[in-house]
Parts: C-alpha cells; sequence; structure tokens
C-alpha cells in the first residue's frame, strides 16, 4: 500500500478521485491514528484513487474559532484555502465532523468551494454501489451495538442516516439510546472543550454520555468522530467498564468486516 | 345608563390600544437597537417555517403532554378572539350578542364550541399550574426562574383560569335570563357546556342575574383589555413575536458560525498587502468596530427580537449537556440576560433620549465568563428551541469579545492557540509528523 500525497498526483499529471482531509485528531492522536488507518485501508483495498495533503495541512481552525478567536481561525482557513485551490481539489472526504463541518459550511464565504463528504457517508456510498463488499456473517453481525450521533454530523448538518446505513449493512443489532439523533448528547468535547478542563460541575458530559450507553446493554459503542471516541472511551474506563464495552468509529468496523 | 356604558367602554378600548401601541413601539426600537442583519433571503422557506412552528406547533409536538395541552390553550386563545370580536361591538354599539340574529342556530353551536374551548383551556391551564407548582417539573423550576419570571408564569396562568371562568359564567346567566324572557337577553338555543349548569341560577332573581352576567361580560373584556397591555411586559409576549421569530428563523445548517467579515478583511490584506485599501488621504481615521459582542448593541437585532420572542419554557435548558452536568451555563438565562439588559437599556433611552452610558455591559454584568466558558456549541438549544430562538449565536459572539478584545481565555485555549500558530495543530506535536501514520501504513506494506 502506498499512501500518496497531492504533491505526487500533481508531479504525476494525475487527479485522484477524492482528497482524504485527515485532520489533527486524525493525524496525531493515536487512538484517532487507527480510524484514519482503518479508513485508509478501506479505500485502498477498493481501489479508490485518494490523496492526503501530508505535510502540507494543517488545522482548519475549529477549535480557535469555536473558543472566540477570529483571528487565528481566519489566519489557518486562508492558509488551507490557498493549498486547496492551488490543488484545484473538488472533492473532501474526511473523518472528522468538526473539519467536515467547517470546511462544508464555513470556507464557502471564504473563497474556498468544494464538495465535502463525512466518512460515514462516503462509506454508506461505496457500500450501496457495491465497492465495498463486506464478510457474509462479518465479525459484527448479531452484535448489540449502540450509536452515539455527533452534534456536528446529526444537528449541525442533518446526517443521522447514513452511519446507520452502514451499521445496517454490517447486520448488528442497534439498541437506540434515549437521546439519539436530533436530541442526542454531546461528548463533551465540542466548541473547543476538548482543550481545557470543564467548569465546576456534578459530573463531566462524557462520563454522563457514556453511563447513557453502557445502560443500554450494548457491548460496542459507535461513534463517527475522533473526540467522541476518546471521550466515550475515557466515559467507559471510568465506570471500569473498558473489558466488556468497547468504542469504535465505525470505519474501524467496517474496516474489520471486509471481504477477503 | 347604556349610553354611559357604551362611552366608558370605547375610552376603556380606546386607551387600552394606545398604551399597547406605545409599548410595542418601544419594543421595536429596542430591537432595532441591534446590529443590521438581512434576512430577507428565501422567503418561500420563511413562510414555511413561520406556519410549521409559529401557527403548526411543530416542534412543540417533541414532548407529546405538553404541547397537546399548548395546543389547546393556543386553539382557544385564537379561535375565542372571534367572540371577543362580538363582545367589542356589543361594547361600542350598545348593542347584546349582536351576531346571535344573523347567525340564528349556527350561533348556540358557534358559542358551544367555543365553550368546549373554554373548558379545554382552563383545564390545561390547571394543569400547568399543577406542572410548575405541585409535581415541579425540573425545567420550570430551575433557579434563573426565582422572582419575576416564576410569578410571571402563574399570573398569565391563574388570568386565563378567571377569563375563562367568567366567560361561562356569563353565558350561564345569560341562559337563565334567556329562558325567563328578561328584556335585552336575545333568545339562541342552548349552549353545550353552559347549559348544564343553569341550575346552579335558578333561585337567583331577574335584578341578581343581570349583575352576575353584566359583571362577568366587564370582567371578562377588562381582564382582556388588561392582558393585552401586559403582554409586552411579560415572557407571554411569544404569543405575537412567536410569528415574526420563526420567520426570521437560520435557514443555514446550525453547525454553521456566522463569518466575521472585517476580520476576515484584516487577514486577507495582512497576507495579501497589494489588496488592502489606500489609506484615506484626508486623515481620517476608519471606524473601530467591536470584534465580537460586549454589549446588547453589538447583538444582531435578529438576537434581540429571540430574546423578546423567549417565554422561558426552558427547552433550551434542559437539553443542554452543561447544564446537565451541573455547569453554570443555562441557555434560557442566557436568553432572559439578554432580554433584562435590553429592557433597562431601553429605560435608559426613555429617561435620555439618547443611551447614557451606565458602566454595564451585557458580559460580566448579567452573563459570566464562566457560563460562557462552558458551552459545548452541540447546538441542542437551537434545535430544542420551538420557535427557532439561537442562544448559541449570542454565546459564540460574547466569547469573541473575551478572546479578542479582552484576551479572556483559559491557559489551556491559549497554549491551543499557540499550537494552531505555530504547529498548525490544537497539540503541540511537530508539523513534520502529520503523515507518520502514511509512512507507518506504506511500511507495512
Amino acid at each position: 500500500m502506498h499512501i500518496k500525497s497531492m504533491a505526487e498526483y500533481m508531479a504525476n499529471g494525475e487527479t485522484p478521485e477524492v482528497l482524504f482531509w485527515v485532520g489533527c485528531a486524525g493525524s496525531f492522536d493515536q487512538r484517532a491514528q487507527r480510524i484514519t488507518k482503518a479508513f485508509a485501508q478501506i479505500l485502498d483495498k477498493v481501489g479508490v484513487k485518494f490523496a492526503i495533503l501530508g505535510k502540507e495541512e494543517m488545522c482548519t481552525g475549529d477549535p480557535a474559532r469555536r473558543a472566540g478567536n477570529e483571528f487565528l481561525f481566519q489566519m489557518m482557513a486562508y492558509n488551507n484555502i490557498q493549498t486547496l485551490n492551488g490543488y484545484e481539489v473538488k472533492k473532501i472526504v474526511t473523518a472528522c465532523p468538526h473539519c467536515f463541518n467547517i470546511i462544508k459550511n464555513e470556507y464557502p464565504p471564504l473563497g474556498g468551494n468544494y464538495e465535502v463528504i463525512h466518512h460515514t457517508t462516503f462509506l454508506q456510498q461505496l457500500i450501496n454501489d457495491g465497492r465495498v463488499k463486506l464478510k457474509g456473517g462479518g465479525e459484527f453481525k448479531g452484535k448489540k451495538i449502540t450509536y452515539h450521533d455527533s452534534c456536528y454530523l446529526g444537528r449541525g448538518n442533518g446526517i443521522y442516516e447514513a452511519p446507520r446505513e452502514v451499521l445496517a449493512a454490517l447486520d448488528v443489532e442497534l439498541i437506540e439510546m434515549k437521546r439519539c439523533r436530533t436530541n442526542g448528547l454531546c461528548c463533551g468535547a465540542g466548541g473547543a472543550q476538548m482543550f481545557k478542563e470543564e467548569e465546576a460541575g456534578n459530573t463531566r458530559v462524557n462520563f454522563d454520555r457514556s453511563s447513557e450507553a453502557i445502560e443500554t446493554g450494548a457491548n460496542i459503542i459507535a461513534a463517527n468522530c475522533p473526540f467522541c471516541t476518546t471521550m466515550l472511551t475515557d466515559g467507559v474506563k471510568n465506570k471500569e467498564k473498558e473489558d466488556s464495552v468497547a468504542v469504535l468509529d465505525i470505519a474501524e468496523m467496517v474496516a474489520r468486516s471486509l471481504a477477503d | 345608563m347604556q349610553l354611559i356604558q357604551q362611552i366608558a367602554f370605547i375610552i376603556l378600548a380606546g386607551v387600552s390600544i394606545f398604551l399597547f401601541a406605545k409599548k410595542v413601539g418601544e419594543i421595536r426600537r429596542n430591537i432595532l437597537l441591534g446590529r443590521d442583519e438581512d434576512l430577507n433571503d428565501n422567503p418561500g422557506q420563511r413562510w414555511k417555517n413561520m406556519t410549521l412552528l409559529a401557527l403548526g406547533q411543530q416542534k412543540m409536538f417533541k414532548k407529546p403532554l405538553p404541547a397537546f395541552l399548548h395546543l389547546a390553550v393556543y386553539a382557544g386563545f385564537i379561535i375565542i378572539n372571534i367572540e371577543i370580536l362580538e363582545i367589542l361591538l356589543d361594547g361600542v354599539l350598545g348593542h347584546h350578542r349582536l351576531f346571535a340574529a344573523p347567525l340564528g342556530s349556527l350561533y348556540a353551536v358557534l358559542i358551544g364550541f367555543f365553550e368546549i374551548l373554554a373548558v379545554l383551556v382552563l383545564v390545561s391551564c390547571l394543569i400547568f399550574l399543577g406542572r410548575r407548582n405541585i409535581t415541579k417539573v425540573r425545567r420550570l423550576n430551575l433557579k434563573e426562574l426565582n422572582g419575576w419570571p416564576r410569578n410571571d408564569a402563574n399570573i398569565i396562568l391563574i388570568t386565563e383560569v378567571i377569563l375563562m371562568s367568567l366567560f361561562l359564567t356569563m353565558n350561564t346567566a345569560d341562559l337563565v335570563l334567556q329562558s325567563r324572557g328578561a328584556e335585552h337577553y336575545t333568545i339562541t338555543s342552548q349552549f353545550w357546556i353552559t347549559s348544564n349548569f343553569t341550575g346552579m341560577f335558578e333561585n337567583l332573581s331577574n335584578e341578581t342575574l343581570i349583575g352576575i352576567e353584566r359583571t362577568g361580560w366587564w370582567l371578562h373584556i377588562i381582564g382582556v383589555l388588561i392582558f393585552m397591555n401586559y403582554l409586552p411586559y411579560s415572557k407571554h409576549f411569544h404569543i405575537i413575536l412567536a410569528f415574526p421569530n420563526a420567520y426570521y428563523m437560520r435557514l443555514k445548517p446550525q453547525g454553521e458560525m456566522k463569518n466575521m467579515k472585517e476580520i476576515q478583511n484584516e487577514v486577507l490584506y495582512m497576507m495579501q498587502p497589494e489588496l488592502a485599501p489606500a489609506a484615506p488621504t484626508d486623515g481620517s481615521q476608519p471606524v473601530q468596530q467591536r470584534f465580537g459582542a460586549k454589549d446588547i448593541m453589538d447583538l444582531s437585532w435578529k438576537n434581540l427580537l429571540d430574546a423578546y420572542s423567549c417565554t422561558e419554557c426552558g427547552r433550551c435548558t434542559a437539553a443542554c449537556p452543561a447544564n446537565l452536568t451541573g455547569k453554570a451555563l443555562s441557555p434560557r438565562k442566557i436568553m432572559m440576560d439578554t432580554r433584562d439588559r435590553l429592557e433597562e437599556v431601553g429605560e435608559n433611552i426613555n429617561k435620555n433620549k439618547t443611551f447614557q452610558d451606565d458602566g454595564k455591559s451585557l458580559v460580566h454584568d448579567y452573563i459570566t465568563v464562566e457560563e460562557l466558558r462552558a458551552c459545548t456549541t452541540c447546538q441542542a438549544c437551537v434545535e430544542a428551541c420551538p420557535v427557532g430562538i439561537e442562544p448559541l449565536d449570542i454565546i459564540q459572539q460574547l466569547r469573541r469579545y473575551l478572546v479578542m478584545e479582552e484576551s479572556n481565555s483559559p491557559q489551556e485555549w491559549n497554549l491551543m492557540f499557540g499550537n494552531v500558530e505555530n504547529n498548525m495543530a490544537p497539540w503541540k506535536f511537530s508539523p513534520d509528523e502529520r503523515d507518520k501514520w502514511a509512512e507507518e501504513l506504506n511500511a507495512q506494506a
């Protein structure tokens, strides 16, 4: 397997089908790197021609903007849009709902117009098109799984069904939490909360959410966001359930269920 | 006697309407203290939102029980206004049951239907009083409601109970008087509800019954006029502002944060100085704009309309992850604080003709930094609001002011800002290692 950068594609005079925007969590966070690798392996296996920006990618500016630092956001966005437009990027897929939301909704007024797809939607399309083929009776068939809607994919952009359709294709037994879809509860990381301690309260948001997920009796909590994955994993550890409950990104579940 | 009643009625109605219009004018002026924002795009979608949310109560039905009770009160309120029209015309013309003759037998059916609505309103308001004061539903008993907001809610409910009771009492007395052929009491068919209660009044004299009927009639219309003037001072003003507020609500995806054109240009001119406009030759300084919002004048008029449209139902707060885990933030309180500050600024203008600095601001004096810091921008508050209010938009603008004008951010955020600026990632990793995962994968193969 050889993952090519946008620069390599351009040097060869080729154009990839899609740019994989990895995001900072997906690039640097050890847990999220596993999601990145799983998604890249799926793309490679089913023959999607994809590129990454590699060292040319920068933070989209999401945490800075949500914290209130508009200057810093605008600087990051300016640089990223220069890079993307320089490579004439048309289509972007990303495994991070925060990157997805900001590039899709907040870059266009700054001159960055792209077709942006979240990886769960992309996976659903690949399954529907027959490009992703799943093992018969795959690894997750019939397993009790609950799905955590991330705020920036769900409420932020109204995407609730694509990830559930991927889970349906994996033939899992989906158990919904009481707070799901539009009523989903945040993992506690958004709005730059990931980068600071929570304010004083009774409990942490991720503890509350993880308890709700554990109470469904599911053995796997499916997520679509590297931040949710981290927060929910911490919550599961806090409840000392890490031996019986796993937190997995949907891409990881698909990667493990691919037909040979 | 009849003429005096007519004149008294006309004066009363005239003064009420004048006072109401004056206060509404003040509120309109207050809302327009906000920054300009063009929200006239896509009228088709906007009419649709107004029809679904304000008229159709679409989002209320996320909670079926209160939604049904609310619908009863709402339908009762709107439809019984036809009866108010008759009362107004009777009052002005000195007539009684003006619509009875032209409508014929349909009249009693109509009044009977209104009576059913009146009973539904009465029962719903009693249940609402119970939910607030006896069963203590969490969102209706949080501390930001202590004092006036709680009293306001109870006053509204009790007023509605009284108004509906008066309407029903009046009709019962009226029916008894009709059956006795009392002068001035137009004969109609039996009304559906009150005809069952005429027995209560059988032993009373005609004079007493006329007294009850007139008292019911006068208190009912006076109550309605007082209630109309109470509205703009109360959270109950939402029965009017829900409509424009739903019309002007956000059409963009909820995840999208508003762009700041002024800062975008600053950054653009910094990166590409050749694009910067030439300095003005007359030596004038460009007007310094505030970054983010410190006070209500820095918010947009839609934020201020939101504040006046809020009926403090607390669905936003009930869905807020920060509030649910015991943090100080309550999206409802953000809206209440914005309205309180706006009212204070409005009174300042009433007194001084223009706003005189009172040394206060929405941030710090009303909304604390701790509250603002706790928001995860999850948009649950925006999603929950039945009338399209956006507490999140205000929170984000206040955060911008804190960070960009006061440099007021927690140390961890300062580190994150530094990392984003220097390492192009919120963590302190070398940018050279950004594609290390890919090298690892390539090496595996």
